[in-house]
């Protein structure tokens, strides 16, 4: 059973986490989406955009706890978790070093790394009837890995927003989401709506035809921090 | 190139002429003199600095022609506007930029580098136009617009869709402070706001070194050449 696709329409790649799952995060989740990453990369031209989305009630309920629990022992679970949050670092470097505009289309409920992966992206849409943002960590008492913490930093406007979302365990809905400046438009009733929304942004933003390098440089030295942390570099040259 | 005047308190800075005011090296090093000129002003502290153009244009930004026509030049234009603009995050006086046409790229940066920014809405945009013709752009441009634009979503719309910011975009995004109806009354409205500022009587030393303090991590990333920290320590800035 595939857990994600790449699919080609247009001008627009469609990465969808598929199944009606909760998409966590698993090492071979995670390879897989790199793969597909790396794919869209390699047959970018001029006008590519990504939309990622999922199917189901879940965008990505995060890392895949009971199979770090099933490891037998507190040392085991413990090197899984590890585990899962360095082999995920990838992913997030991947998206940031995109040659191409970057969209996620939240189908559903978006949790920890998976709230991570929807922000890895340049834009987010979300649903306004359903699916939240939540930061689970503060509750189940884990530890915010430091790159996860640069990413709402830099991504997060206010100190606010970045309250409410990392220390009050709190579950956003689409409307507040918006509110907070956390994603980009929380206009749609449904999944077909938010993949609609984004691929009528998707079209607008391929049709710039933009140079996929340069887009990929410039949204570096926007994220400087981040990049830094996830090991990126951003193309330095002077600039007339 | 440029002009300056003085009116009472206030110096008038005016980027001359219908061009594109273009910042080459000739332009760059004549507004680099009218800075060193308001600085030897005796009552500079006292003062605030009006930067304006005339025509259908603040700055295009770089002289993209030029640097086509002789790659060195590509680093000379960068390095003198990063000493401008390390002149002018030191200057001991408030500084207005009064946008009364497109400001793009370096021209961009230049508008911002002023602690007020008023433009005019009936024309005229901010625009990061890099992306659009395929430019990657300078480390200390985003520190900049990091520092002076607050919204990570703004930043984004600026620096990754190379959006033409008009002046009602500029106020919702925080970029711009007032707008006005046309290019005299956006100089009108500059000129009311500096006569304010010399009223209140704020010591020039003093607000330039909190201007520093404020933009250490532009002028860090600017970073030390040597014509910038010569400047620096001359100024007489008190840190």
């Amino acid at each position: 059973m595939s857990m994600c696709t790449l699919e080609k329409r247009g001008d627009l790649f469609l990465l969808t986490l598929t199944g009606d799952d909760e998409h966590r995060f698993h090492p071979d989740t995670t390879a897989s989406v790199l793969s597909l990453l790396e794919q869209a990369k390699s047959q970018s031209t001029r006008g590519s955009v990504l939309i990622t989305t999922a199917h189901g009630k879940f965008f990505s309920n995060g890392f895949d706890l009971a199979w770090a629990q099933s490891a037998g022992s507190q040392t085991g679970a413990v090197n899984r978790m590890h585990q899962m949050v360095e082999s995920f670092k990838p992913v997030v470097a991947a998206l940031f070093d995109l040659p191409m505009p970057t969209i996620a289309a939240l189908n559903g409920h978006a949790a920890a790394s998976g709230l991570m992966f929807a922000l890895s992206h340049d834009y987010v849409f979300m649903r306004n009837d359903r699916g939240v943002l939540y930061m689970s960590e503060v509750d189940l008492g884990l530890p915010l890995p430091d790159y996860f913490a640069a990413m709402f930093a830099a991504k997060i406007g206010t100190s606010i927003a970045r309250r409410e979302l990392l220390l009050s365990g709190k579950k956003i809905g689409g409307e507040e989401a918006v509110g907070l400046g956390i994603v980009d438009s929380a206009a749609h009733d449904s999944a077909e709506g938010v993949v609609e929304a984004t691929v009528s942004l998707g079209e607008s933003l391929a049709g710039k035809k933009w140079n996929g390098e340069v887009y990929a440089s410039i949204r570096k030295s926007l994220y400087p921090g981040v990049c830094a942390m996830l090991g990126l570099t951003a193309k330095i040259a002077a600039s007339p | 190139m440029c002009t300056l005047e003085k009116r009472g308190q206030l110096f008038l800075l005016k980027l001359a002429g219908d061009g594109e005011h273009r910042l080459n090296p000739t332009l760059l090093d004549s507004i680099t003199s009218a800075i060193t000129q308001i600085r030897s002003d005796p009552s500079s502290s006292q003062s605030v600095l009006i930067t304006t153009s005339d025509g259908k244009f603040f700055s295009n930004g770089y002289d993209l022609a030029l640097a086509d026509s002789d790659p060195s030049l590509r680093v000379v234009m960068d390095s003198k506007l990063r000493s401008l603009v390390a002149d002018l995050i030191s200057l001991p006086m408030p500084t207005i930029a009064a946008v009364t046409g497109h400001a793009s790229a370096a021209g961009f940066v230049l508008a911002m580098s002023h602690d007020y920014v008023l433009m005019r809405r009936d024309r005229g945009f901010l625009y990061m136009s890099e992306l659009d013709i395929e430019l990657v752009i300078p480390p200390w441009f985003a520190a900049m617009i990091r520092m002076k634009i607050g919204s990570p979503a703004a930043r984004r719309d600026v620096m990754l869709t190379a959006e033409k910011v008009t002046a009602e975009r500029g106020l919702e995004m925080g970029i711009v402070d007032s707008s006005y109806g046309s290019a005299a009354e956006t100089v009108e409205g500059a000129v009311k706001l500096g006569e304010e500022l010399v009223r209140r009587g704020v010591d020039g030393h003093v607000y330039g070194g909190m201007r520093e303090a404020l933009l250490k991590q532009v002028l860090h990333t600017i970073g030390s050449n040597e014509s910038v920290s010569n400047r620096m320590r001359n100024s007489g800035s008190k840190l």
